[in-house]
């Protein structure tokens, strides 16, 4: 993973410094002077050569100094530290969620997989699957906030502003974790120890949950690594969306404000979150099917 | 192997699966999409940047059929002239993918080595980006616009395709006929273009098709951000981000362009999972 992460550190530096122009253009604009693009790259250390810049990238983010938000005014570090915990719990809600409600739901599915219980989730999913995240956001603003009035539209705070956030970044999910969960169902089904069970006299519910569920966990952990990218980048759209006060949002508005470094500085926590979220998928493994031993 | 199977099995195996409704379904869902972005020019009923004031926000009706947004421009003529961008856009993104997936692929699969695993080691750090935060990032730096999403869409779906070609040339290059032709005393390259790309071709190109859904999403999100096309030119996501202010009051603002977005991916899924399991090796040697 370390490795992982220095290739991905050193890309992150050189799509910065590869532009055309350079940053100290960007960050002027295009009504930049000459004079204050060179001012610019001198305070900004981009006068030096590449290869110092690269170290001098290194030294500082061993450091944790992600160099200077120019539109928060404050270091990008400070920014990105109160931005992530929202993110977080968005992350967290999503999964949680998608656990709660794509689990039975292929299981449901899978007990009659020609049922029409099977094919109403299957025609479900595969619509939802269509659906790109922000519409389903819209969707939701519009039952929840626009008709109902239940909901208030945006912001950040209590849980009530989580909730449509975590409906759509999660729509997804729901819907592929439960094809997973139904693929893998069925075919744990048809093997010999369910029929075991049966003969011994166990009830469906403990066939069910004691001796299928935990062999389909596998894909079903499997399938949310998989996406971890897609529900990290659903954070951008739907925070921006909702106006809910996380990394995401951050990250668009300093794309506006051309904060570069601050652009950098949160494309770096996302990278970070995504291999920390692989991280604990790997680990899960063990937890999951006791046959996966880390040494 | 594919090829080891009788050419009428395969045959009757792939007309089966492609003549369930929904793979039809999703064929004429695309093929409608794309004839009516084809036709866009001759079909609309305006010019889609014409401001009508008088009739500003207008409910669907017989002469606007889709209604109008706060402007008075056509609803129908912009989710129209939208598709052909969406669709060029899509198109641009996927080309660029190919162009760099399909030669670092041969090259990294048939030379293997150590070239193999710097080109792979990239092609994983690349893919360390959620891709939508790596598609932000490269609109933040070759600017919103054509270029910018082009750029996005590229070089976030290329990882995938390469892994994809890389993993077809590994298998493909270890067959007999490679070998034969090897014997025969061909160069690399020849045997790269003359043996190897065309036995991979047909998959490549199913594939690189497939991952226009994902592309579109790309595209419409970058839109809906405001990082894509840039207002008045129509474009489905900048649509949608617009119609946000007047999902009360003007449904159908939202309505239109959603649909499109969701009967073009949904066409693509439908398409593509009947083909997915049709290119599955292991689903081949079933009954």
């Amino acid at each position: 993973m370390l490795p992982q992460a220095w290739l991905t550190v050193s890309l992150l530096f050189l799509l910065f410094r590869l532009v055309p122009g350079d940053p100290a253009a960007l960050i002027a604009g295009p009504g930049g002077t000459q004079a204050q693009i060179d001012r610019l790259r001198a305070e900004l250390g981009l006068d030096a050569p590449l290869w110092a810049q690269y170290l001098g990238f290194l030294r500082d983010l061993a450091r944790g100094d992600l160099g200077p938000s120019l539109s928060f005014g404050r270091p990008v570090a400070a920014v990105v530290a109160s931005r992530v915990g929202p993110t977080l719990a968005l992350m967290a809600a999503s999964i949680g969620l998608t656990v709660v409600v794509a689990v039975p739901a292929g299981i449901l599915a899978a007990v009659r997989p020609l049922g029409p219980a099977s094919q109403g989730v299957m025609a479900a999913t595969i619509l939802l699957l269509s659906v790109p995240n922000f519409l389903v956001g819209l969707l939701l603003m519009d039952l929840f906030v626009v008709r109902l009035g239940w909901l208030p539209a945006a912001g950040t705070g209590g849980l009530v502003f989580l909730i449509m956030p975590t409906l759509a970044v999660a729509a997804r999910l729901v819907a592929l974790v439960s094809r997973t969960t139904r693929a893998s169902v069925v075919e744990i089904l048809g093997e010999d120890y369910m029929r075991t069970a049966r003969a011994k006299g166990l009830g469906a519910a403990a066939r069910l949950l004691r001796h299928a569920l935990r062999p389909a966990l596998v894909p079903i952990v499997t399938m949310i690594g998989l996406q971890a990218g897609y529900l990290l980048g659903g954070s951008v759209v739907i925070e921006t969306l909702f106006a809910y006060q996380g990394l995401g949002q951050a990250m668009i508005n300093a794309v506006s404000m051309r904060d570069y470094f601050l652009v950098q500085g949160i494309a770096l926590a996302y990278v970070v979150g995504f291999l920390l979220l692989n991280l604990a998928v790997d680990l899960s493994y063990a937890l999951v099917d006791p046959r996966i031993r880390y040494t | 192997m594919p090829s080891s199977i009788p050419v009428s099995a395969t045959r009757r195996r792939a007309r089966r699966l492609l003549a369930t409704p929904g793979v039809l379904a999703g064929a004429v869902l695309i093929a409608a999409i794309l004839l009516v972005a084809a036709m866009a020019p001759w079909i609309v009923r305006r010019d889609p940047l014409e401001q009508d004031l008088a009739e500003f926000v207008q409910p669907p009706s017989a002469a606007r059929w889709f209604g109008t947004d706060e402007l008075g421009r056509d609803v129908w003529s912009r989710v129209l002239t939208a598709a052909r961008a969406d669709i060029t856009l899509v198109a641009l993104g996927i080309a660029v993918a190919a162009a760099l997936a399909l030669p670092l692929g041969l090259v990294a699969g048939y030379a293997r080595g150590a070239l193999d695993r710097a080109v792979t080691a990239l092609s994983d750090a690349v893919l360390t980006f959620p891709s939508l935060v790596l598609a932000v990032v490269l609109v933040s730096l070759f600017g919103a616009g054509l270029g910018g999403v082009v750029a996005a869409v590229g070089l976030t779906t290329a990882p995938a395709l390469f892994r994809l070609i890389r993993g077809l040339v590994l298998q493909t290059a270890a067959l007999d006929f490679v070998d034969a032709a090897r014997a025969l005393g061909a160069g690399h390259a020849a045997i790269l273009a003359r043996h190897v790309v065309p036995a991979i071709l047909g998959r490549v190109i199913v594939y690189t098709t497939l991952l226009g859904s994902h592309a579109l999403l790309t595209v419409t999100a970058l839109g809906f951000l405001g990082l894509g096309i840039q207002p008045p030119a129509p474009e489905w996501g900048n649509m949608l981000a617009n119609a946000r202010t007047y999902l009360g009051s003007a449904p159908w603002l939202t309505v239109f362009p959603a649909l499109a977005i969701v009967a073009f991916v949904l066409g693509l899924n439908l398409v593509g999972e009947a083909l997915r399991d049709l290119l599955d090796p292991k689903l081949l040697w079933r009954p």
